[in-house]
């Protein structure tokens, strides 16, 4: 036995152990360790702080972005001369047929009517399309009389929210003051297209190119992805090839997305020029950034499965494939859509890439097909971000609003998968 | 006929193959319950739907490549052709405008012109259809009569049908092999060319940015040189930012790890995710219109004069912000790997918390820290919309954070976003920045996957 045992009067030798300087010394440890402390309470404080400051910011700017400033104008369409019957005004040549008729001057001539000279000028130059729409929706209007909400132009819009020339500010305060001018929901943001004017502007567009080019980025990189995970993580041999299979895979997941819009345009557009701007185009680019992020999260969920699944499959005398196409792939695929639903929510966020293939168009009208020229809703973000209007900022914030509704419910249910499915076996 | 009608046809024909077949594989077993087959009916099925609808798969992207330029081959030896003008854009845009009219997706030309050319389209076009669906057609039944007829009570159909499976998974994984080369060819390829214009030499070199896509003659080589955009895209995205993201996200999570209770783990570290989840245009907006206009009044107000709203600084905090989350789960997941024993042996020596921390567990997990460190450097020379929105496109060689300064990043979107040719040395330079971004980030990453390898297996 070698243990020493301090005896009473070895202590007494080292002295006291509270001496003075150890109480400073100690006190000055306890400090330290506070400010440590706070210091880590400061930078979750901060980031939190930013998180609240960006999400907070954003929200009070694109309720804005939801309104916007309507001019009231009653039209009686009995008196106003147009001709036209319900037949017609349903045909496809309905809104030619109008703008024949000068119905821009018609509502020009009632907008000056209730408004005045100077006020009439202030109705954005696209408010006839509303009228002709609307006549065109209904066409028994042609014989009444209704009170119209069109868009004012966006000098009038700035004086409203108190800002631009004084003229306009106190033209605004007339009009509003009377109840002709006022801050209106504007239902139509979510259902139009892009526009010029912030006034007509809407997202429609973009959120259907958004529509669209997820659907391709899905139905490429979803089944791609899921078979290779199925692959490496079940049959492969563990040689040269898979390791190279491997390494691209790891490597793609962490390739800056600029990279893959100079594959695109490389390579996608070179193959189909006649494609620029295009969901198709746009979607493939996504899906293969996107597939690798699926493959990485696929091989996670099927290692979670257990071995004694495939043990019990393989000895009742199932096939390779069948213990795999049975058994494994049901049991790992709440665990792969997650990953899938995460991989997707990033490129619906992803700009760069679809900046280089030339989705950056302006596209006043909605895509009526995977080929047609489009735009996304982030690019649409990034394109009114230019536009210093200060109506287009309201609007801007507006649409990121909506982006990250999608990408919370994205998470949500990739979430709420992950907590309904998730097994302890 | 569009290829969706063909391929709408050959999953038709597929399905009636698999009837077909399934119906016969069952009738054997009616026809002599002692006959066993060797394989379910099912499988007979699937063997002949695959020999069905991957031949006429094959065929309808061999012929959506070769339809349209037979179409074309036919409208021009039509006598409407002899109208046309010579090589050149009027003659392709008269073409194009009679193909949108002949397949309906245009409802009259332009160009007088190309109004006799639209017949002819539309011939070519009908017989070409027809042609496509009938040779669809056939193949689909070629393949379905020959899967139809091997089907007998002792043929293998779930080897077969097993065998194609693992080549379609095979294929599968080797998108990504794909992918890689793809990425790297296109880049070599431009990047080859670029220098056959532009020695590598002044490139890499060269202290002046300046491509002018405008003129058309020699290159001038003194207007290639990148290090000004190698100096902006490591001022912002390794230096500005990774000041902002380390220090915050370190302390954030070993204040989460070792400090805080679960409940408000539970509740920050989502948070924190949802900051990683943003998507960049957002924070681009953010930094654009929120930080670079206060960073700049703020240095007004400080009296530094000459502060413009594109300021290095904005971008790199902003990114900063943006990357704090990302090295935050890093830092996360290694200091959780240092094995406890450790923490508990400093506990037994008397230390406090931040003793041990700092002492021991930083000491411990830095590899891995190290390695998240340079993934997030990697993300941020690689990120794009912050840098495109907040930063300038003004090439400065400046060690000024207020500066405006560019990034690789901004300069290929600038480069490939106006109207250019694609011969020109400003379009082929923006393939040069390309291809040294990612091949900077690859080793970046491969050598941070390489050390949290390693370090991994030190304590297991």
């Amino acid at each position: 036995m070698t243990d020493t045992v301090i005896s009473p009067g070895a202590v007494e030798e080292l002295g006291p152990t509270r001496t003075p300087e150890f109480e400073k010394r100690l006190a000055k440890r306890y400090r330290k360790e506070r400010n440590f402390k706070r210091m880590g309470q400061g930078a979750i404080a901060f980031s939190v702080a930013v998180l609240v400051f960006l999400l907070g910011n954003m929200f009070i700017n694109g309720i804005g972005g939801f309104q916007r400033a309507e001019l009231a104008v009653p039209i009686d369409f009995a008196e106003s001369g147009i001709s036209g019957d319900e037949a017609s005004l349903s045909s496809p040549n309905a809104l030619q047929a109008l703008e024949m008729q000068g119905i821009g001057d018609i509502v020009d001539f009632y907008a000056e009517r209730e408004l005045g000279a100077e006020g009439a000028e202030q109705i954005s130059r696209e408010a006839w399309r509303d009228v002709a729409l609307a006549l065109t929706e209904d066409p028994s209007l042609i014989r009444q009389s209704k009170t119209f909400y069109l868009p004012a132009s966006s000098d009038l819009a700035s004086g409203l929210a108190g800002e631009g020339s004084p003229e306009m500010q106190t033209l605004a305060k007339e009009l509003s003051d009377a109840g002709k001018l006022a801050e209106n929901w504007d239902a139509g943001f979510l259902a139009r297209s892009d526009a010029t004017s912030p006034q007509s502007a809407g997202i429609w567009g973009a959120l259907k190119g958004s529509i669209l080019t997820m659907i391709v980025t899905f139905v490429l990189a979803f089944p791609i992805g899921v078979l290779a995970a199925l692959y490496l993580e079940e049959y492969a041999p563990k040689n040269r090839w898979t390791d190279l299979i491997e390494v691209s895979i790891n490597n793609l997941a962490a390739v800056p997305s600029i990279i893959f819009g100079l594959l695109g345009l490389a390579v996608f557009l070179w193959l189909f020029p006649n494609l620029r701007s295009a969901p198709l185009i746009g979607g493939m680019t996504l899906a293969l950034m996107t597939m690798p992020v699926i493959v990485i999260s696929g091989r996670n969920a099927i290692k979670a499965v257990p071995p004694s699944i495939r043990d019990g499959a393989l000895a009742v005398g199932a096939s390779p494939v069948q213990v795999v196409f049975h058994h494994v792939l049901p049991l790992a695929m709440p665990g792969m859509l997650t990953g899938t639903i995460i991989g997707m929510a990033r490129a619906l966020g992803e700009t760069a890439p679809l900046l280089l293939i030339g989705m950056r168009a302006f596209v006043a009208t909605p895509p009526d097909g995977f080929t047609s020229p489009s735009t996304v809703l982030p690019m649409q973000i990034f394109l009114w971000s230019d536009e210093i209007d200060r109506g287009f900022v309201e609007r801007t914030s507006a649409a990121i609003i909506v982006l990250l509704l999608f990408l919370l419910l994205m998470n949500g249910v990739a979430i709420y998968l992950r907590n309904k499915f998730e097994k302890s076996w | 006929m569009s290829p969706i009608t063909l391929i709408l046809i050959a999953i038709g024909l597929g399905l009636a193959g698999w009837l077909a077949g399934r119906a016969k594989a069952w009738s054997f077993q009616k026809a002599d319950p002692e006959v066993r087959p060797v394989a379910r009916p099912t499988y007979h099925a699937w063997y002949v739907a695959i020999w069905i609808v991957v031949p006429v798969l094959a065929f309808v992207a061999i012929w959506s490549f070769l339809a349209p330029q037979l179409v074309m081959q036919s409208v021009l030896a039509s006598p409407a052709a002899a109208g046309l003008p010579e090589f050149g854009f009027e003659r392709e845009a008269w073409l194009g405008e009679a193909r949108a009219v002949a397949s309906g997706n245009a409802s009259a030309v332009f160009n007088s012109g190309a109004e006799s050319l639209i017949e002819p389209f539309r011939e070519a076009m009908s017989r070409y259809s027809l042609i496509g669906v009938i040779v669809t057609i056939f193949i689909g039944f070629a393949g379905g009569a020959f899967a139809f007829l091997r089907i007998r009570p002792d043929f293998r159909a779930r080897t077969r049908v097993e065998r194609t499976i693992m080549a379609v998974l095979l294929l599968a994984s080797l998108v990504a092999i794909l992918t890689t080369f793809g990425i790297f060819a296109s880049l070599v390829f431009e990047t080859v060319r670029f220098f056959g214009m532009v020695s590598p030499i002044d490139f890499f070199t060269g202290t002046f940015w300046g491509p002018d896509p405008m003129n058309a003659g020699e290159p001038d080589a003194a207007k290639y040189g990148a290090i000004p955009l190698f100096w902006g895209t490591l001022f912002i995205g390794a230096i500005i930012a990774m000041i902002v993201a380390i220090p915050l996200g370190l302390m954030s999570a070993i204040y989460l790890t070792q400090y805080a209770n679960p409940r408000l783990r539970a509740w920050v570290k989502p948070a924190l995710e949802i900051l990683a989840g943003v998507p960049t245009v957002v924070y681009g907006y953010f930094a654009a219109l929120t930080v670079a206009p206060a960073i700049r009044d703020a240095a007004v107000a400080l009296g530094i004069s000459g502060a413009s709203t594109e300021s290095a600084l904005a971008a790199g905090v902003v990114m900063g912000v943006m990357i704090i989350p990302f090295v935050s789960s890093m830092a996360d997941d290694s200091i959780a790997a240092v094995p406890s024993a450790m923490r508990d042996g400093s506990y037994a020596m008397g230390a406090t918390k931040s003793e041990t921390i700092k002492r021991v567990l930083f000491p411990a997990a830095l590899p891995g820290i190290v390695a998240g460190v340079m993934l997030a450097i990697s993300r941020a020379i690689g990120e794009t919309m912050i840098v495109v929105m907040a930063a300038s496109t003004a090439a400065n060689l400046s060690a000024n954070p207020l500066d405006r300064m560019t990034t690789v990043t901004v300069q290929i979107v600038k480069l490939l976003t106006g109207e250019q040719s694609t011969d020109h040395p400003t379009y082929l330079s923006a393939f040069a920045l390309g291809f040294t971004l990612f091949l900077v980030t690859l080793v970046l990453n491969i050598i941070a996957l390489r050390v949290v390898k390693r370090f991994r297996e030190a304590y297991d």
